[in-house]
């Protein structure tokens, strides 16, 4: 069996016992033992991918296994792994693993939260995997459609609400997606031969110009809109905060990074130059979510608020990073990707537990948790503080990466750009220190609070594994930089082709 | 002429014995033995599936008239799979008192309707075509009036031969147009005339058209549609929007391919109009539906909308893609209606407000909903999904984007009302919830079928490969 198939395999097989589970506690731990054995494959993957690099295989995709799907149309099951992917696949069973176990005290209809939670990380085991667009296209959706249920049913708020704008909005950019993909489709075989949803062989073929740039903004934005672009992000304030903790983790953690990913992969990738020429639209539009979603958390009081819009504002330096077109700053933006995932499945995930303790979120009616729940506040702290860029944890790599490399660009408007980005770090620092003065610092607001325990231990399993992920990242950057560096030479080199 | 030729209406004498049987039993059964005969009925209409599947020789007879090739063939044993799960679905229903005394009634009417469809499927002539459609028409407007103690349902019974005697004036109309100008009814002689069209060709091709679009309601010929659906018994409904609607949208589909293939330049702008506006209208006015029936009547006519998407590329993977989709559509349909006539039979609660909080105590018909409607949405891994997929994947063949990219919002806007029945199963919380109950055997087994239809379908890459050769050879 493919290693590949196997991340999707374990997955499904976890749902299936979860069906025959007697009670909460088996419920919670069959998934526990399936997400565990998800990341040890996972770290299998990552060690098989690196030694098969370094005994000099140099093909873009490792691990390739085909199966024909559907003959005459030519629509595979096909999958394959990059460095990047590779890089994905991690994170994702990094958050799915520690999103189990801040879960582990739902007890309103357990075994439908977690199935849906484990369905919802195969479509994004299953995304990230897929090198044929049909099959990337379908996971992409089964990863959307449980979060209609996941926040409907165990979510808080204004659940209902939030939870119909997410799908409904999702669905629009798949919508859109659909359209640039089958326009993909019925221009990968120029010369007459049978036409294919294989990333490779259209990566292979030139797209005639005006055709890309019809497809190019339906890709672009269709994959946009699940990272959050500037106008189309406004599902994700309202979507993050009403969701249950796990599925902000999930959802701001992995799979906003799929709209990312996706951008990167098939609208740059496979439509090249119309990237080329239509990039300075988007730019501006990241551009915007960058300092738009920063100002936003600025002004929010409700905890989970600030860290939605603070998410807006890093999923749009994604999309920043791999605009600009140059291998720094992409590499910068795949890092950016995995930091910005780990750190925020973090803060959700501290936020889900302080709420659970105080029962509330709004940073004005807390104070001085800090001397009642040390280890969480400790969290938040280093949470926050890679969120600001401080040098040594992850957010610094890959802020400083995308940067330096937009600054490459010798032009004025890239420069420009550049610049008024970059104070969107400033403004970071301000809700971030803010959030901590008046939440962990100062007196204690509430009698109540004194009770507070600290973490147990399934709360600090997740959190160390968070933690220390961060730190590994921006201690040894280069390992990383080394795992995605290779597989980014294909792209970067077709955008650059036609400089 | 030979027993062999005569054996190429096989599926059509089949169902002729069957009905036959059911008048037999009628005649010479008393009292409470009626009962019996739904088991045997089901049993023997299962074996006519299983026939319809055994090997058959393919041509024409009665000089043209009646033609069976391998498309036919799929057609009907399409209709056949759909008429066996809203037989096994209806069994429940007609079980009760104030049915079970002409119950064999309705399985004389709903097999004549059937054979009415197989042969307007196979038909060669326009007037075969005219005779299949009549056939299939006006058995049903008795089936919709069956609950004669309902004012109801004998409102959609009136209704709809009203409607359809209408259509079938401007059918007619349109035929006999085609037959001035061309002197002959047969298909491939009127097909000849189209090289060269006539002016009053285009204006016959528009009666043509606006009498089809009332049989398989598309906006605007669509208004019947909602009174119908909601006042006829849920077995008739689920037929109506389901078996109707497919062995319509096929016959369509291939007249329009067949004799009208050469006229496609004119078509393909109405077909264009009306696929927009049968999405969105039928869309927005499901929306506002509270009564399932009716709520699943307009989300009927829009799915009617997409498969119009699957005509308008006038190629091989078009019709192949239509008729797959057909085949999802009545998995999909049939096991959303079975949930609402269980509901109904049990509990006579037919609102989306009186499934508050189903799935606390039907978890299982909760599912196969949920299931049913993400189907209808297109939501993968179900089989809408693919349906869906290839019927734009067509529609992209022709190069019409922008069509698809409405489809595809349209889908998302049928996401939301599907996604309102959700919420009230699994997320609104109810007082007085339908109770905890089990329905009977053929029930189960019906939703149990489309169920897995709707699971297996899509991952079996074969079938739709199967389908797409047929059609190649067509």
């Amino acid at each position: 069996m493919n290693i590949l198939s196997l991340l999707v395999l374990v997955p499904v097989l976890t749902v299936a016992a979860i069906l025959f589970a007697k009670d909460n506690k088996q419920t919670r731990l069959f998934s526990a033992v399936g997400m565990s054995i998800q990341l040890i494959l996972s770290a299998i993957l990552v060690y098989m991918y690196v030694t098969e690099r370094q005994a000099g295989n140099m093909d873009q995709m490792l691990f390739v296994k085909d199966f024909v799907w559907f003959e005459s149309l030519n629509f595979h099951y096909t999958v394959g792994v990059d460095g990047i992917s590779v890089a994905m696949i991690a994170l994702t069973s990094v958050i799915i693993f520690t999103g189990v176990f801040t879960s582990w005290e739902v007890l309103n209809l357990h075994r439908e939260f977690f199935i849906s939670l484990i369905i919802l990380s195969t479509g994004v085991f299953g995304f990230f995997i897929s090198i044929d667009l049909f099959t990337m296209f379908l996971f992409y959706e089964i990863a959307v459609i449980p979060m209609y249920l996941l926040i409907g049913i165990w979510g808080s708020g204004k659940k209902e609400y939030s939870a119909m704008k997410l799908t409904l909005m999702l669905m629009a950019g798949s919508a859109l997606l659909m359209v640039g993909l089958l326009g993909i489709y019925m221009h990968s075989a120029p010369d007459g031969g049978p036409l294919t949803m294989n990333l490779l062989e259209i990566a292979k073929v030139k797209i005639p110009l005006d055709v890309q740039k019809f497809l190019f903004p339906f890709t672009f934005i269709g994959f946009g809109i699940l990272g959050a672009l500037f106008p189309f992000h406004t599902w994700s304030p309202d979507g993050h905060a009403s969701a249950p903790t796990a599925v902000s983790m999930l959802h701001a953690g992995v799979l906003m990074k799929l709209g990312g990913y996706g951008a990167f992969r098939v609208a740059m990738y496979l439509l090249p130059d119309a990237a080329n020429e239509l990039s300075w639209i988007f730019l501006i539009l990241t551009g915007l979510s960058v300092v738009y979603g920063a100002f936003g958390a600025v002004f929010q009081k409700d905890l989970k608020y600030i860290n939605a819009y603070s998410s807006v504002s890093h999923c749009g330096l994604i999309l920043f990073g791999i605009l600009m077109v140059t291998k720094t700053a992409m590499t910068g933006a795949i890092i950016q990707m995995i930091s910005h995932g780990i750190m925020t499945a973090l803060f959700f995930a501290l936020i889900g537990m302080i709420y659970g303790r105080t029962h509330t979120r709004m940073i004005n009616e807390m104070g001085g948790l800090m001397k009642v729940i040390p280890f969480l506040g400790v969290a938040y702290v280093i949470g926050g503080l890679a969120s600001l860029g401080l040098p040594g944890l992850s957010g610094f790599v890959a802020e400083m990466m995308i940067f330096v490399g937009s600054y490459q660009h010798p032009d004025v408007f890239h420069r420009t750009l550049t610049i008024i980005a970059i104070t969107a770090i400033v403004i970071t620092a301000v809700y971030i220190l803010r959030v901590v003065g008046i939440l962990l610092l100062g007196p204690i607001k509430n009698d109540h609070y004194l009770e507070l325990k600290d973490a147990k231990w399934w709360e600090r399993l997740p959190i160390i594994t968070l933690i220390l992920s961060i730190a590994a990242i921006g201690v040894a950057p280069f390992l990383l930089v080394d795992l995605i560096g290779f597989s980014l030479d294909p792209v970067v080199e077709k955008l650059l082709m036609i400089h | 002429m030979q027993i062999e030729t005569l054996l190429l209406m096989r599926h059509e004498m089949v169902l002729v014995i069957i009905a036959l049987i059911a008048l037999f039993y009628e005649i010479f059964s008393k009292g409470n033995n009626k009962q019996k005969f739904i088991p045997i009925f089901i049993g023997i209409y299962f074996i006519n599936t299983i026939i319809g599947f055994l090997p058959q020789s393919e041509g024409t007879i009665f000089g043209g008239m009646f033609v069976l090739s391998g498309v036919q063939l799929i057609m009907k044993n399409v209709l056949n799979i759909g008429v066996l799960i809203v037989l096994m679905q209806s069994a429940g229903w007609l079980k009760k008192a104030e049915n079970k005394d002409n119950m064999l009634e309705f399985f004389v009417l709903l097999i004549s309707t059937q054979i009415g469809m197989d042969y307007m499927i196979s038909s060669g002539d326009f007037l075969m075509f005219y005779l299949g459609l009549e056939l299939a028409t006006i058995p049903i407007a008795i089936l919709a009036a069956y609950e004669r103690n309902k004012s109801k349902s004998a409102e959609a019974g009136i209704k709809l031969i009203l409607s359809s005697a209408l259509s079938s004036g401007i059918l007619l109309f349109g035929i006999s147009i085609f037959y001035m100008i061309s002197g002959s009814i047969y298909f491939d002689e009127v097909a000849t005339f189209m090289v060269n069209p006539n002016p009053l060709m285009a204006l016959g091709l528009v009666f043509f058209f606006a009498g089809m679009s009332f049989k398989i309601s598309l906006v605007p010929f669509h208004l019947w549609t909602a009174d119908v659906y909601e006042g006829a018994p849920i077995s008739v409904t689920s037929y109506l929007s389901v078996i109707s609607k497919a062995a319509a949208a096929f016959i369509f589909t291939m007249i329009l391919f067949k004799v009208f293939g050469q006229l496609a330049y004119l078509w393909k702008d109405i077909i264009y109009v009306l696929a927009v506006l049968t999405m969105t209208v039928g869309n927005l006015f499901a929306m506002r539906q509270q009564n399932l029936k009716r709520f699943l009547a307009f989300s009927s006519i829009a799915q009617a909308g997409f498969i119009l998407l699957g005509i308008i590329s006038a190629d091989k993977i078009g019709l192949t893609a239509v008729i797959y989709f057909a085949l999802v559509y009545i998995f999909s349909n049939l096991a959303a209606f079975g949930v609402v006539g269980a509901v109904s039979n049990f509990s006579g609660k037919e609102t989306i407000k009186e499934y508050n909080g189903l799935y606390k105590t039907n978890p299982k018909l909760s599912l196969v909903m949920m299931l049913a409607l993400f189907s209808l949405a297109g939501i993968p891994p179900v089989a809408g999904f693919f349906g869906k997929f290839f019927l734009f994947t067509s529609a992209a063949q022709g190069g019409y984007y922008w069509l698809i990219l409405i489809a595809v919002l349209n889908a998302t806007i049928s996401l939301y009302y599907y996604l309102l029945v959700i919420r009230a199963m699994f997320i609104e919380s109810n007082e007085t919830p339908v109770p905890n109950f089990k329905s009977d055997f053929f029930m189960r087994t019906g939703i149990v079928i489309s169920v897995l239809g709707i699971f297996i379908i899509g991952f079996i890459g074969p079938i739709w490969d199967y389908i797409k050769v047929v059609v190649d050879s067509f």
